[in-house]
């Protein structure tokens, strides 16, 4: 008979490895299926680490999918810490995109230095605002946020299409509906000349330290905490449940918007409907892989855009379908999912004695 | 007169937790209609016996024997309930196994059809269960949900249950934790009446009375050995009860004070809630340096009670008053501020984050404070230094301030929470069952804290479904009876009978 | 006026019931998985997987019925997937089935991209036809709206019967019932916990897919990529919506579906006032309305999202 016990200590360097297992699990796994499509896994395999990795250019490319990642990440992680099960990341990400393009396509004539922060707030404020109705939804009438942020990801797919048809149009794009360009005193600038990656990855990396810095050193990091691990017991204690759960959904949601800002006015320029091939739900797996830490956030999400990078790179040379690189996502998840389970338990085989035995 | 053949044998029984052996080498031999009392302080590893007997836990060691309908003892199949209920053992657990969305007819049909039938047979069952309520006496509404029973309708659905399954032999684990003086009377005098018909009983319990009572033969439990068995009627008080603790324990004693200046006053306070969780027109004083005990069956309204002395909810209406003045915020921060210490009833759900190292722990409910953080960024020093000194202080037993707080025992969760607290010389103290489930040592410590407390000038509202424990420590005495409190009575000399009519809902007084 | 010249359209009513058939499978599923205690966020790529699997299957020369058996299979394996998680090794059920989701959304596209790589137009198949009742389908206004429907739909409202029956009339279904309140209350009488809530996951899923394939063999003919498009979710929102009762699930899908269809006909008369999106958002916007109506006082299943261990006494 197999027994389950808990381990007693949390070992750490088992927990540091689980993700790291998990990614090549996945990736071994994903050799089945790219075998099904008559590919050479191996050959395969070759394409994706020099499509992500392979020129300064592949790199870079590699390193702009990252950054919306780490912000779509972070917003999850930050949220699942309070339990607050946040999977509305790729609405608030719109959301985010829409009010930057709000802002910044003309409608205020200002210097970068006044435009930028400006544009990186608005689109923040939209994402807290758009997570912080589930949220109150959740705390006033016990709501499932999970239901209510995902439903919301449609309606705001929906409401985006509706401004790009209407009062956000472009003039001058011949009928198909995408926004305005973003003015080139909102625009983020790009971090190596001629190349895509944007200075919203610094915009990432700032708010994983800040995020680090919270979490670990802070009353506001230790409240959040307690209440993600025992929300009675942390309200017995008198730390206020209710503010620190919508605290918690008001940088949640920040974070993600930040994320779509980042891609309007960082890479593409303007919106389109298609900005985000799913950010938001990749971002869910990001955190899970980060352990819900926000310096491994960092890692997951270069080790994600690198799945997806590479996979358009292997569709291209080997024509797999790129779905694959979805497929790796969903498999990463499920793997650290079993993963995170070995670091906390133990299998035992129990001995059970014959009937008859002397005791 | 021959003796009656045995039913039911354990050979052996071994069971280690880790480290810990809850069960060391037990042998014990049960009769056809024999009422067997296994008795021991908690932890002793009576509880994890019977486990092992039902089959939700596999022994390490031993052997556990059951007679069949032929009289011969074979080896149960052990890990399986479903071997021991078809071997003819009933057990009625502590925390009771029914499904509240299910009426008591459902709970007891569930499992004893095939699960592929097409159709519940409820007719036939029902018959059976009416016949059974007759023949025992245990009489209970089969058609109401669980959720809505009282905790005695359930523990007779629970009875029945196993009577319906042809139990032959029947355990019963701390089956009068939950029942008034003379519900326990009621319910000991129909085991009597089941085992004079052939049924064998194992009881089990903590309290040296009733075991002397009820029981034919007694067994005693301590540190998971066997450490001694007699027959009840040869039984000695003092010799049993140091065989439970192994030495002499003083029993908490509290001496006579003056009582101080009323510190919290309830006035007619009334808190909403559904009929175990409200409280009706409450009236209470608690003065400085007395203790005052709430005696009461769980479920009577000690959780609304509970609740509102730890600022988790507010009066739908009446006045609360701390020194005097009207109480402003309802809050449990608020409360811990104005010097209220609160020791919750579920140290796991309420007291402890348990995934949460245990320094934390004991800086959670201060972690506003200045000396604990400045500008919003915690001062881990303050910190660590503050556990170190409660882990010193009030002796928690654990391999440093920095490991998770769930890998403590009870016992020591329960010291941290203590030392929580009471290090800040609060001037109230909420505690609330803060002696379940601990060892004799642990419970005589909390005494000491408790004791201490109200040397100091401390009040302490004392709520416990231990009337040892109340009549020890209390200096006066309220019963909590469906939401109302009595008047307040002083415990010297105070009739436990008495008492025991009026947790039933029998009163003659009332609070003003 | 223009609203009742809707509700009093036969077509309307055909409609609603056509959009409510892949809710009733989806609730239905999502209940049994509920009562068991355990959450099945999967069910948004179980659908999608079902509706992928069941039209490859007739592609590939299966007839429609076996094709069916075959969704009911891979939803099933979705399911023990799922219930291998959650149940003996006590995962997160959320992100378990969030994970399911993702798995089985991208292997379904995967597999499909890969069988038909350059197709521009998605090929379609023979699907499920309206029975042809004879007497009932002829009679005016309820034969269009009540007897014209596809045998998917008839099977859909049969099982509403069925999975009541055995919730309310059998030893399994009050196993099930008890196991999703206290799964103490199981393990003390015999059963076991684990047997019991990874069979119902699994009945569940089948059910769920079941929900997908509707989109693909009845209501459609052919496999769009985006075409679940929600109604997982918008199913467990529902499923609160019923209180986990297959009476109320019924109704919650009916209602729904008459809200879903009366939204795009609304489209076709006030179109030109408010745009498309609007109206396409309804849907979803009402379920989450319904749920934040009931959940305060919803009746959740007390071991819902509660792994429970042998022994853990």
């Amino acid at each position: 008979m197999i027994v389950v016990e808990p381990r007693a200590t949390l070992s750490r360097p088992l927990a540091a490895l689980a993700p790291v297992l998990a990614g090549i699990a996945a990736m071994l796994l994903a050799a089945i299926p790219i075998a099904f499509a008559g590919a050479n896994p191996i050959a395969a395999y070759g394409y994706m680490v020099s499509g992500a990795f392979g020129s300064m250019f592949a790199f870079s490319e590699t390193l702009t999918r990252t950054t919306p990642l780490i912000l779509t990440g972070l917003a999850a992680a930050v949220a699942f810490r309070a339990r607050l099960w946040n999977i509305g990341g790729e609405g608030q990400l719109y959301a985010g995109a829409l009010a930057a393009v709000a802002i910044g396509t003309g409608a205020i004539d200002a210097p970068s230095w006044v435009m930028i922060p400006l544009v990186l707030l608005a689109g923040a404020v939209a994402g807290a605002l758009f997570f912080l109705g589930p949220a109150v939804l959740k705390l006033k009438f016990g709501a499932d946020e999970v239901v209510t942020t995902l439903l919301l990801n449609f309606v705001m797919l929906l409401f985006v299409q509706m401004m790009l048809e209407g009062p956000l149009k472009d003039p001058m794009s011949l009928g198909w509906p995408q926004s305005a360009a973003i003015t080139d005193a909102a625009a983020l600038p790009a971090l190596i000349p001629r190349m895509r990656v944007h200075a919203g990855l610094v915009v990432g990396l700032v708010a994983v330290l800040a995020v680090w810095l919270m979490m670990k050193r802070t009353v506001w990091g230790m409240e959040i905490r307690a209440v993600g691990e025992n929300a009675p017991a942390a309200r017995y204690a008198g730390i206020p449940v209710t503010a620190t759960v919508l605290r918690v959904a008001l940088l949640s949601g920040a974070l993600a918007g930040l994320a779509g800002v980042g891609e309007v006015a960082g890479l593409k320029g303007y919106l389109t409907s298609d900005l985000s091939p799913g950010f938001g739900y990749s971002g869910i797996v990001v955190a899970m892989l980060a352990g819900l830490s926000p310096l491994g956030v960092v890692a997951a999400a270069l080790f994600i855009a690198s799945v997806f990078v590479g996979a358009d790179s292997m569709s291209r040379g080997l024509g797999v379908a790129s779905y694959i690189a979805d497929l790796v996502v969903a498999l990463s998840l499920l793997s650290v999912l079993v993963g995170g389970f070995f670091t906390r338990f133990r299998l035992r085989l129990a001995r059970r004695t014959p009937a008859g035995a002397e005791g | 007169m021959t003796e009656a053949p045995v039913v039911l044998r354990l050979d052996g029984i071994t069971r280690r937790f880790g480290a810990l052996v809850a069960n060391d080498g037990i042998d014990l031999d049960l009769r056809r209609g024999e009422i067997v009392a296994l008795l021991g302080e908690n932890g002793a590893g009576k509880t994890t016996l019977m486990n092992i007997l039902f089959g939700h836990y596999v022994a390490d060691e031993g052997v556990v024997s059951v007679a069949g309908a032929d009289g011969v003892l074979a080896p149960l199949p052990p890990g399986s309930p479903h071997a021991a209920l078809a071997a003819g053992i009933g057990m009625v657990h502590q925390h009771f196994t029914l499904a509240e969305n299910l009426t008591g007819l459902e709970n007891i049909m569930l499992g004893t059809e095939p699960i592929l039938r097409l159709r519940k047979r409820a007719g036939a069952a029902r018959r059976k269960v009416e016949a059974l309520m007759g023949g025992s006496g245990l009489t209970v509404d089969l058609d109401v949900q669980v959720s809505r029973l009282t905790v005695g309708e359930r523990q007779r659905v629970e009875i029945l249950k196993a009577l319906y399954r042809d139990a032959r032999i029947l355990v019963l684990d701390e089956p009068t934790a939950v029942l008034t003086p003379g519900e326990s009377e009621g319910l000991f005098a129909t085991v009597r009446a089941l085992a004079a018909g052939g049924l064998s009983v194992i009881f089990i319990s903590h309290k040296l009375g009733e075991v002397l009572a009820a029981s034919d033969r007694i067994v005693v439990l301590r540190g998971g050995r066997k450490v001694g068995e007699m027959a009840t009627a040869e039984a000695d008080r003092r010799r049993i009860a140091e065989m439970m603790v192994g030495r002499e324990v003083p029993a908490s004693r509290r001496t006579p004070r003056e009582r101080g200046r009323v510190l919290l006053s309830l006035e007619r306070v009334t808190v909403a809630g559904d009929h175990r969780r409200s409280l009706h027109d409450a009236t209470l004083e608690i003065a400085e340096g007395e203790i005052v005990g709430i005696a009461g069956v769980s479920g009577n309204g000690q959780a609304a009670l509970a609740a509102l002395m730890a600022g988790l909810v507010r009066p739908a209406s009446g006045a609360m008053r701390l020194h005097g003045a009207p109480v402003a915020r309802h809050d449990p921060r608020a409360f811990a501020r104005l010097g209220i210490a609160r020791i919750p009833e579920d140290r796991h759900h309420d007291g402890v984050v348990g995934a949460m190292t245990v320094a934390e722990n004991v800086a959670l409910e201060d972690i506003r404070e200045p000396r604990f953080q400045r500008a919003g960024f915690l001062r881990f020093g303050a910190i660590r230094a503050r556990a170190a000194q409660a882990i010193r202080d009030y002796d928690v037993r654990c391999q440093g301030p920095d490991i998770p707080a769930r890998l403590l025992s009870g016992g020591n969760i329960q010291k941290l929470i203590l030392a929580r607290g009471l290090d800040r010389e609060p001037r109230l103290i909420l505690a609330n069952q803060p002696t379940r489930g601990l060892d004799i040592g642990a419970q005589t410590e909390v005494h000491r804290r408790l004791l201490d407390a109200r040397a100091r000038g401390t009040g302490v509202l004392l709520i416990s479904e231990d009337l040892d424990e109340l009549m020890a420590l209390s200096d006066r005495i309220v019963v909590i009876s469906a939401g109302r409190l009595s008047a307040a009575l002083p415990a010297e000399g105070l009739d436990r009978g008495r008492l025991g009519m009026m947790m039933a809902g029998h009163d003659e007084e009332r609070a003003a | 006026m223009d609203i009742l010249d809707i509700l009093l359209s036969a077509n309307f009513w055909a409609a609603s019931i056509r959009i409510a058939t892949p809710l009733i499978f989806g609730v239905l599923g999502a209940l049994i998985c509920e009562r068991s205690g355990v959450l099945n966020l999967g069910i948004e790529g179980i659908f999608t997987a079902g509706a992928m699997a069941g039209w490859m299957a007739v592609w590939l020369g299966l007839d429609l019925w076996p094709a069916l058996l075959v969704v009911l299979v891979v939803g099933a394996l979705f399911g023990l997937l799922h219930a291998v998680l959650t149940v003996p090794f006590g995962l997160s059920q959320h992100v378990s089935g969030i994970g399911i989701t993702l798995l089985a959304t991208s292997l379904s596209y995967f597999i499909y991209r890969t069988a038909l790589p350059n197709v521009s137009t998605p090929p379609r198949i023979e699907p499920f036809r309206p029975l042809d009742i004879p007497v009932l389908s002829d009679l005016p206004f309820l034969g269009t709206a009540l007897f014209s429907h596809t045998a998917l739909t008839y099977l859909a409202i049969a099982l509403v019967g069925v999975v009541a029956w055995i919730l309310y009339r059998t030893p399994l279904g009050l196993a099930i019932r008890a196991v999703g309140d206290n799964p103490d209350s199981v393990d003390a009488q015999g059963l076991s916990v684990h047997a019991l809530r990874t069979g119902a996951v699994m009945a569940g899923s089948a059910l769920m897919a079941m929900g997908g394939a509707f989109l693909t063999m009845s209501a459609f003919d052919a496999f769009f990529f985006g075409m679940v498009n929600g109604r997982g979710w918008i199913c467990i929102a529902l499923t609160v919506f019923a209180s986990w009762r297959p009476g109320k699930a019924l109704l919650g899908a009916l209602l729904f579906g008459a809200f879903d269809a009366f939204q795009v006909r609304l489209q076709t008369q006030v179109g030109a006032f408010l745009p498309s999106q609007v109206f396409l958002m309804l849907p979803y916007l009402l379920a989450i309305a319904a749920l934040v109506v009931v959940a305060r006082k919803a009746d959740y299943p007390r071991a819902l999202l509660v792994p429970w261990f042998k022994g853990s006494r």
